[in-house]
């Protein structure tokens, strides 16, 4: 028996996938094949899925439109929410506030004037019922965007899903629960690297114990990219993290194939079309070959890297944000022509403000006209083959490959500990400045033009948009919210399961989920908890460098 | 002699992209440049100000908190007896503009401020009699 070609697998599989209705032909009739290629050409669907984790695709299911949200209160979100799933949005994804990344509570010294304002403010289990009141979380899955404290509000979400009677094996979303990269590029971190990972094992062997249907880690990107790397640093920084990850849980205990279907990465989209494009091609060739060869995976599914999509903030302009509706939009097609799982699209005012309620709807009408207008939706990686295209994810590969020789040479061959030195050593900081430093440098010498910045300024005077205003209203509500909770709840009961975390803390064999939602049930808040920890743990702080 | 600008982050944003690459910039203009690191208080950023003998302090706030926690930089300086200017950076809606210049700010950067503008607007600040 002759083994199956790429092509035959494909087909295969594709002709055993469920398909949306409707007709896949272009607009004037002529009928699309659902991906094309050459006979001995890499194919959707099958390894190394440089074309696509699926074989058939968005004529499957379309990406999730799943669009970032948070300010205000716990109520405030969630009428953001309501609205999104009103709108025909598919998935929610949670922004808190500053203090609750932090871990610190809203009533604390430094959380003054942050309450609230670029996300949600979250201090106690009350507050996750009201923001996830009236939403059917069997239905729609949910992300939280959250790092130091994500064990902690991992711990409230499923008491809160227990409380109201849901099993936390039915839950299904994401924890972002990416350190390492807060660490690199996001910086918002609270206890030391090596401390923070032991929470992150902690995280992975429990979702992977007692919730199935819960991706563990949202290995994320976007922050790097944002915070200045190149297309090829976030691409090999990310998939570095990733490997970081394997590399914990199998330490922790799990084989590989437990953890790695249950990661998930998040990249950005960034203006460079044809560069975003090759860099999703690119990053699930590598992963495939990795967890293949290097970590032994044999579930496919470890192979498989499945990604969500941002488009990129620092891409838009506060000049004439109008325009940033147009820049959102190509570089959201670049996601969708990369084969992302999900997408959130930027909306035109963020270069001003959180978004208001129509700019979002906007963002998210972009996704809709990508989604049932263009018919880009109806052939899997319809730029495979272009000889530009698979040149430029060669090169993206290339590069990426040269930055984990580095880091595995910092980690003596392990990319845990090269993740975790290069961060100690600011070596990974130090690279994302400098190529920042570099792209700014180009934008003021006038060698790359920004419409609006630099270039084509008429219009610059128009009026401003409306955007929408946090008031300090709602940081004296959230204060009074918590005094409330902490009126009524049981000290008693809230010093004892303190005490019970702060004592398993110390036992670095133990897994702190179990106390940590016990004392989320008790209403201990997010800084009590933090506060616990980081009287074991330490609290890290960076050494400043320019 | 060449201008001494403290570069500085209050507050619980981590964002420092852009901290970063001014402070580059300015060093590229002659400036020296003092950074002291992420999660400063009002406080320690005056106090650093004055014991580093600055020209100006330059914050960069992209979260929101620049109404609550700008002016209170310029309070904790001006109530320590010094007037070194403070100019601000970041995300910041062109309304909030007018009440932080009131409330003390000498200085409003909104994203994609160009080098020149902000070395030009600096020096210009520095020069003015107090």
């Amino acid at each position: 028996m002759t083994e199956e070609s790429a092509q035959e697998r494909w087909r295969r599989l594709y002709d055993a996938a469920p398909l949306r209705s409707g007709e896949f032909a272009t607009m004037s009739g002529i009928p699309l094949a659902p991906a094309y290629g050459a006979d001995d050409a890499e194919y959707p669907g099958v390894y190394p899925y440089t074309r696509g984790v699926h074989a058939s695709m968005y004529r499957t299911k379309l990406w999730t439109m799943r669009m970032f949200a948070g300010f205000g209160t716990a109520t405030d979100t969630n009428a953001r929410f309501r609205e999104i799933i009103r709108s025909g949005g598919t998935g929610l994804s949670t922004a808190f506030d500053m203090p609750t990344l932090m871990g610190l509570d809203s009533d604390e010294p430094m959380s003054l004037g942050e309450v609230g304002r670029c996300g949600v403010a979250i201090d106690t289990l009350a507050d996750v019922r009201d923001l996830f009141a009236g939403i059917d979380l069997a239905n729609i899955t949910t992300s939280m965007t959250i790092n130091s404290p994500a064990a902690v509000m991992l711990a409230m979400f499923v008491a809160q899903a227990e409380e109201s009677g849901v099993d936390r094996a039915l839950l299904g979303g994401t924890l972002q629960n990416d350190i390492l990269k807060e660490y690199q590029a996001q910086k918002e971190f609270v206890f030391p690297p090596r401390q923070s990972m032991r929470l992150v094992r902690d995280t992975i062997t429990f979702t992977a114990g007692e919730m199935p249907k819960w991706n563990s880690i949202s290995v994320s990107g976007y922050h790097i990219r944002e915070a200045g790397s190149t297309a090829a640093e976030e691409l090999a920084f990310t998939l570095a993290n990733g490997f970081a990850y394997v590399e914990l849980a199998v330490q922790g205990g799990l084989s590989v194939d437990e953890v790695a279907p249950r990661l998930s990465f998040f990249f950005n989209a960034h203006i460079d079309f044809f560069e975003e494009i090759a860099k999703y091609r690119a990053a699930r060739r590598i992963w495939a070959k990795w967890m293949k060869d290097h970590y032994g995976a044999r579930d496919e599914r470890s192979w498989q890297l499945r990604f969500h999509t941002q488009t990129a903030g620092v891409s838009l302009t506060a000049q004439q944000p109008e325009i940033n509706i147009a820049r959102t939009a190509i570089e959201a097609l670049a996601g969708v022509l990369g084969g992302t799982q999900s997408l959130h699209t930027n909306s035109m005012d963020e270069a001003l403000a959180l978004p208001s309620e129509k700019a979002a709807r906007i963002a998210l009408r972009t996704q809709q006209i990508i989604a049932h207008e263009t018919n880009v939706t109806n052939v899997a990686d319809p730029l495979g083959g272009s000889w530009f295209v698979e040149s430029l994810t060669d090169e993206m590969e290339r590069e990426a490959e040269a930055l984990f020789a580095h880091i595995s040479k910092m980690g003596e061959g392990s990319m845990l500990e090269g993740c975790v030195r290069g961060i100690e050593e600011n070596w990974f900081q130090g690279r994302i400045a400098d190529s920042a430093y570099e792209l700014e440098r180009s934008f003021n010498s006038g060698d790359r033009i920004v419409v609006g910045v630099n270039a084509f300024l008429e219009g610059n005077d128009d009026n401003e948009l409306a955007t929408l205003q946090i008031t300090n209203e709602d940081e004296r509500k959230q204060l009074a919210r918590l005094d409330q909770v902490r009126h009524d709840r049981d000290d008693e009961q809230v010093k004892h399961a303190l005490d019970r975390l702060r004592r398993e803390a110390q036992d670095p064999d133990v897994n702190l989920m179990p106390a940590l939602i016990d004392a989320a049930k008790t209403y201990a808040t997010v800084g009590e908890m933090m506060s616990t920890l980081a009287d074991v743990f330490g609290r890290y702080v960076e050494v400043p460098s320019l | 002699m060449s201008l001494r600008v403290l570069v500085a982050k209050v507050g619980l944003d981590g964002h420092d992209r852009g901290i970063k690459v001014v402070a580059r910039l300015l060093r590229d203009a002659g400036m020296e440049v003092v950074y002291t690191g992420l999660f400063q208080t009002p406080e320690s950023v005056a106090s650093a100000a004055i014991q580093e003998d600055v020209n100006v302090v330059g914050l960069s706030m992209l979260s929101g908190a620049h109404m609550t926690l700008a002016p209170l930089v310029v309070e904790a300086l001006r109530s320590r007896g010094s007037d070194i200017p403070v100019v601000l950076g970041g995300i910041v809606p062109p309304r909030d503009i007018e009440e932080l210049r009131a409330l003390g700010v000498a200085a409003v950067f909104g994203p994609g401020s160009g080098a020149d503008e902000i070395v030009a607007t600096i020096t210009g600040i520095v020069s003015l009699p107090s």
